[in-house]
């Protein structure tokens, strides 16, 4: 033992440990965000007991069982649960977090010690409903009503189904007129009012030009207004089909609820499916929640805004980032003159990288959108003015924000990878009578390519997931536009975006209803970081390859 | 060689034929001459280029921040005779206007003349009525915002008028300022003093429906009358209710009466110097709080009170200012206590003019100085000779650009002011301060309220402090793991299994820190909260296990042994750490009950020590998981690539491989491992969505493991996006953005210089 200890032997295990613990953690973390993710879009089985309350009454509950606890009887005493006498006398109970849904009668979540419950049940006919407000709905079918046509028992589940469907299509329809074919009137007679604001500040136009003017934009107002008119139309006919059919249900506690089936996204019945049916349905979901527009304040739906504007700023930055970092690694390796004070400028470079995001961030918000946008406004959008057109926070800026900010990641990869270069490959480029830049551009760059990709991914891998400074100086909570739609001109650089990483925080930490928020953020980290680890991946076997190359050309 | 050029000569002929032409060569060369020039100059540009766009980072954040520590400053701009106050009468009063077009004069007769600022032109003139044959003895202002004028008149009455400004736009772009004079209390007089003794001093606050006018009589009796006016619902009858209280008497005579707005205390200053303090919050039991001597050799000659009319400012006749506010002592009383004195002035105070929506003020003293000053940051910002002679009254305008004061002969200047960003200093950015409505100096940084009368607190020292903390944790948590598994990986390490931990450190760097704060907010944070013991519990048990695991270990037969070679030993440990983390956490319910009652956490409130579910520790672990990564490849590296030759010459002369490590590897390395260990920090003092997310933001200033703090970056985050561009908040907000730049940029450049010698030494080793 004495030498044991003598040895160092400790030691290395000390620090295998520290190891060890280092990749539990990594392994463990990504673990627990895919398991929760996952679990999300699981259609759970709807469980069905009885408790006893305070007062010594019987409560029926029902819903999805969520997660259990094994706590000490003292820490739910205080959390305001009263226990009966003869709980276990270890002082430690198990208690359930069962999801009982129908927020808009009572508490979505609750916890219910172990010991207070019956036997939990699996009613078959029990539904899941997701509503478009109040979340889901958690009882049994009693009645549907179409039209006048009433179905009972039996009969209700298809009906039920055929109508959520046919309230689908309906809704999709609705949706489409408002976003697209209003949207786009909208956004005609917000033109229209610009313009004729524009004219307005023209100093060079007569009042009879401007008579005309005004005369032609009240003529093509009244065609849009009248184009909507029709549209407003056909939304209320869509609408009224829509309350066609209404479902009675009968939640837990035996309260029955009328509800129009246009409230209803999805109905499904959880306790009779089979494994396939459940694998089918999870499928369906997860589909739905990455192509999904979010509803009720992020909390239910889909992340589809986000994640589209992720990759549209990722990728616009990239365009950005890409040829000035590399230009600016070439100069700084090819064509600069070396001495201490391109030592200066390399260290200084390569130490931004490590300043605080939050730094570019303020630089962004103060200098892109304030200033440069500012400026922009005041030139060409001076109509739109005092509601800014490029000066507040948007998708250029957060771009141009996070193209700063990976600059140094691209320009410490290119430069790495134009060192790696043999200086016999330059040399003997030079002596065939290659000038400088033929060598450059058709021995060096080609050579240097996989890192510089090497860099780009790393730089979008960091870029997808910086939140900090984007919430200064482009990401908003809920964007109601896309950046890229098909009006004029297409890409709207001016446009906030939504983001996965501010997503998360939004819907974790902003939202009022943390516990029924909790699965989608846990879904949307795992989308972030599947992403991230994807284009990490990517890069490291890049590299790692790259290496190899040299690796084996320069011995 | 000579045989081959001399059979090629014909080829060479043919070779020319196919060759292009001179010119041909020519235009070629000189295409690619223009090309490489192109080239060279276009990667000059671009390259020089995004070095400029990043040194722009520092100079336009450094640009923003200069102008809070530009000091302010005065210029004359012209000066003309005070319009429209007739020989023989006095002027009570001086005003402008929002816009500083206009000034309004309050002479003793009752005459208000409103009059255009540039060039002293009349506008309108209007008069006060008083009662028949009395004359004006008093006046009085009331809260700057307010535009209250109060007048005493001889016979125990008093008027009440404000000053109020209408704006509008008759031509479309053009604008108009109407003045006008309202009376609160309606036209007729009020009767003060019952007796009709005539009113010497006199001052007047609103509030809602409430008017106090305190007053005192000539014969140094203190009264204090309250009004309240009722609308009839039915008739639109307006009445006013009325009572009249008189005040405790003190030895002196009455010079100036304060009056709280929110009718709490009331201040009579005397001719001896003294300042007596009034508590008027029960109206039936006024009692005389404290008398206090402002001044020994001399009395107070002006007193008013900053925006808020919690502090009051006082002026001596020997020149002292000082700012008072009532503290509450331990039993619940209100005592009035001198906070701070200002830079002092060679004649007497004639006049203060306090600002109208921030704590600054400006004094004017009886050799023509005046002189502008700010509470909170105890900052003396400018002052400068405006007349020879005594100056009579000062005011700024509402928007502190502009400055009317008088001197004796009835002149006026108006004076331009540029004083954007009084409200911080390095006193007030790094020291305590005695915030209005404190029972004490302290460190407090909360930045803005609803309220116009708020008096922003912005001290660096929670958020640094909370900086600071927050990265202290971090680095407690992940240098031991950090470093101690980089030597591992570097050293001891089988290349296979190194293989499969470092990509896995890098894709710990890459996860988002949005991830990794969210996990820490929401899992983390409650699970701590409900697993206190398996923390603690862990904490010990973990190395121990390790330590008894691999005692275990050397017993084992060395057959077994030799079936897992050394280098493995993380692998073998893998299992272990599972197991004990799973028992810590299984059995802490347990624990809770066996020694802590049921519940730790409430063990821990009974102690007196706070705890809030999201603290320092919960920080710790998910910044130190984002630092770890850091610290790791760089320590690894620099342990990695120590000389070969070196380790092996230690291991022939016969020491053990951990002896190597620490008597040849360490002191080798350490340099490396210390530019990791910087650079980790640098990491932690940025970090922003992490502890955004995983503490309460709550800016306190201590180091308690189980409270939260406030880091300067999320402070950036949360307060940058809401504050108005320009002003002070925005720039201290700049300037939290400027020191963690230059902080990090600081901690970084060591490391790298620390990293690049180090890189030199190992070439030459």
């Amino acid at each position: 033992m004495k030498n044991w200890i003598k040895s160092g032997s400790p030691w290395i295990w000390l620090n295998g440990g520290a190891v060890a613990i280092c990749m539990i953690m990594v392994v463990g973390l990504i673990g627990l965000i895919a398991v929760r993710g996952l679990a999300h879009f699981w259609p759970a089985d709807i469980v069905e007991f009885t408790v006893t309350n305070e007062r010594g009454e019987e409560q029926i509950v029902m819903g999805e069982a969520v997660r259990s606890q094994i706590i000490p009887a003292a820490v739910a005493e205080d959390s305001g649960v009263i226990l009966p006498e003869d709980f276990a006398e270890d002082g430690i109970i198990t208690r359930h977090l069962i999801k009982q849904g129908n927020r808009d009668f009572g508490r979505d979540f609750a916890w219910y010690p172990d010991v207070t419950m019956s036997e939990w049940r699996t009613p078959q006919n029990a539904i899941m409903l997701e509503r478009r407000e109040w979340g889901d709905f958690f009882g049994f079918p009693v009645e549907m009503r179409v039209d006048d046509e009433v179905f009972r028992d039996e009969e209700v589940w298809p009906a039920l189904q055929a109508s959520v469907e046919r309230t689908g299509v309906l809704f999709d329809d609705l949706r489409r007129i408002e976003r697209f074919e209003v949207g786009r009137i909208n956004q005609q007679i917000e033109g229209l009012r610009l313009e004729q604001r524009r004219l307005a500040l023209d100093d060079t136009i007569s009042e009879a030009e401007m008579a005309e003017h005004v005369t032609r934009l009240e003529i093509e107002r009244g065609i849009l207004d009248a184009e909507y008119e029709v549209l407003r139309l056909e939304m209320e006919e869509l609408r009224a089909a829509s309350r066609r059919d209404t479902l009675v249900a009968r939640m837990a506690n035996g309260q029955e609820v009328t509800m129009s089936v246009s409230t209803i996204v999805r109905a499904t019945q959880p306790n009779t499916m089979g494994m396939f049916a459940k694998l089918g349905e999870y499928v369906y979901r997860f589909w739905h929640f990455l192509t999904g527009e979010p509803r009720e304040a992020n909390t239910e739906g889909g992340i589809f805004p986000a994640i589209f504007g992720t990759v549209t700023m990722v990728l616009i930055m990239s365009i950005i980032v890409s040829p000035f970092g590399v230009l600016a690694a070439i100069y700084l390796r090819e064509y600069a003159k070396q001495g201490p004070l391109l030592k200066i400028i390399r260290v200084s470079v390569y130490n931004l990288a490590g300043v605080p995001s939050i730094v570019f961030g303020v630089f962004g918000l103060g200098f892109f959108v304030y200033i440069v946008g500012g400026s922009l406004d005041e030139l060409f959008y001076p109509e739109a003015l005092p509601s800014p057109t490029f000066g507040r926070p948007g998708l250029i800026w957060a771009s141009l924000t996070l193209a700063l900010l990976t600059l140094p990641v691209v320009i410490v990869s290119t430069e790495e990878g134009l060192a790696r270069i043999p200086s016999t490959v330059r040399q003997g480029s030079l002596a065939l009578g290659a000038t400088k830049s033929e060598t450059l551009w058709k021995v060096v760059v080609p050579l240097a390519t996989p890192a510089m990709m090497t860099g780009v991914i790393l730089a979008i891998a960091r870029a997808a997931g910086e939140v900090a400074p984007l919430m200064l100086v482009g990401v908003v909570k809920l964007a109601p536009t896309l950046p890229i739609d098909g009006t004029f001109p297409f890409v709207h650089l001016e446009r906030s975006i939504m983001h996965l990483g501010f997503h998360i925080f939004d819907v974790g930490f902003q939202s009022p209803n943390v516990e029924a928020a909790r699965p989608l953020v846990y879904a949307t980290a795992l989308t972030l970081v599947v992403l991230i680890v994807a284009l990490n991946m990517t890069a490291i076997s890049v590299r790692n390859r790259l290496r190899e190359r040299y690796r084996s050309e320069s011995d | 060689m000579s045989v081959t050029s001399s059979t090629s000569s014909g080829a060479n002929q043919r070779r020319t034929d196919l060759l292009p032409s001179r010119e041909q060569r020519m235009k070629l060369r000189r295409k690619r001459a223009i090309k490489d020039g192109i080239s060279r100059y276009g990667i000059g540009a671009a390259g020089i280029g995004v070095v400029a766009a990043l040194a722009l980072i520092f100079v336009y954040l450094f640009s923003e921040v200069v102008p809070m520590f530009k000091s302010a400053t005065m210029e004359p701009e012209f000066s003309y005779p005070l319009p429209a106050v007739s020989v023989g009468d006095d002027l009570v009063h001086l005003a402008m206007e929002r816009y500083e077009e206009l000034g309004a004069v309050f002479t003793l007769s009752g005459q208000v003349s409103f009059f255009e600022v540039d060039g002293g032109a009349l506008r309108r003139v209007m008069t006060i009525p008083r009662p028949e044959g009395a004359a004006t003895t008093a006046s009085g202002i009331g809260e700057g915002r307010s535009g209250l004028v109060a007048y005493g008149y001889d016979n125990g009455q008093a008027s009440l008028v404000r000053h109020t400004y209408s704006n509008s736009f008759p031509t479309g772009t053009q604008r108009v300022i109407e003045p006008n004079l309202e009376f609160p209390l309606g036209e007729s007089p009020l009767t003060i003093d019952e007796q009709g003794r005539a009113l010497s001093v006199i001052n007047a606050q609103k509030r809602g429906d409430d008017v106090y006018i305190g007053a005192a009589t000539e014969d140094g009796e203190v009264l204090l009358a309250t009004f309240r006016s009722r609308t009839n619902m039915m008739t639109g009858e307006t009445t006013l209710d009325k009572n009249v209280y008189t005040l405790e008497g003190f030895d002196g005579k009455p010079q100036h009466i304060l009056l709280n707005d929110r009718f709490r205390h009331l201040y009579v200053a005397d001719d001896k110097g003294y300042i007596h303090h009034y508590n008027i919050i029960n109206l039936n039991r006024i009692e005389l709080v404290e008398s206090i001597q402002v001044t020994d050799n001399g009395r107070v000659t002006a007193m008013d009170f900053l925006v808020g009319t919690v502090s009051v400012i006082t002026g001596t006749s020997d020149g002292q200012v000082a700012q008072w506010f009532p503290v509450r002592d331990d039993f619940n009383q209100y005592s009035l206590k001198r906070i701070r004195d200002f830079q002092g002035y060679a004649g007497a105070i004639t006049d203060i003019s306090p600002e109208n929506f921030r704590k600054g003020f400006w004094v004017a003293d009886d050799t023509g100085m005046v002189g502008g000053h700010y509470a909170t940051a105890a900052n003396n910002l400018v002052r400068r000779q405006l007349s020879d002679l005594p100056i009579n009254q000062i005011s700024i305008s509402p928007r502190y650009e502009r400055m009317l004061s008088v001197d004796q002969s009835g002149e006026m200047q108006v004076t331009e002011i540029w004083n954007r960003h009084p409200e911080t200093s390095f006193s007030s950015l790094w020291q305590k301060v005695w915030y209005e409505g404190r029972s004490s100096p302290d460190y407090v940084w909360q930045s803005s309220s609803g309220s116009d009368e708020f008096e922003p607190k912005m001290s660096f020292v929670p958020l640094s402090i909370g900086t600071l903390k927050a990265a202290f944790y971090a680095m407690l948590f992940a240098m031991p793991l950090a470093i101690m598994g980089a030597i591992y990986t570097a050293y001891f390490m089988t290349p296979k299994l190194r293989g499969l931990v470092k990509p896995s450190i890098e894709i710990m760097e890459a996860l988002p820190t949005v991830i990794l704060g969210f996990l820490a907010g929401l899992w983390l944070a409650p699970f701590v909260e409900g697993h206190l013991p398996a923390v603690f519990s862990i904490l010990i048990l973990m190395p121990l296990s390790m330590l008894g695991f691999g005692l275990a270990w050397s017993q084992v037969p060395q057959s077994w042994r030799n079936a897992i070679p050394t280098g493995w030993e993380a692998v073998l440990l893998v299992p272990v750490i599972i197991l004990v983390g799973y028992i810590c956490v299984t059995l802490s319910p347990n624990v809770e009950v066996w020694f802590f009652d049921g519940s730790m956490r409430q063990w821990f409130t009974d102690q007196g020590i706070t705890y809030d579910q999201r603290n320092a520790l919960i920080v710790g672990v998910a910044m130190g998981f984002a630092v770890i990564p850091t610290i790791f490849s760089i320590a690894e590296d620099a342990v990695f690539n120590v000389p070969r030759h070196l380790t092996q010459g230690s291991l022939a002369l016969g020491a053990t491989s951990w002896q190597t490590m620490v008597g040849v590897v360490l002191p080798t390395a350490s340099p490396g491992i210390f530019s990791g260990v910087m650079m980790g920090f640098g990491r932690a003092i940025g970090e922003t969505m992490i502890v955004l997310m995983a503490t309460g933001n709550s800016p306190i200033t201590n180091f308690n493991i189980f409270e939260g703090m406030r880091t300067l970056s999320a402070n950036i985050a949360v307060e940058l996006p809401e504050t108005a561009v320009g002003s002070t908040h925005f720039r201290t907000l700049f300037l939290a953005a400027l020191v963690l730049f230059v902080l990090t940029f600081v901690l970084n450049t060591i490391a790298e210089v620390v990293r690049q010698r180090l890189r030199k030494r190992y070439s030459s080793l």
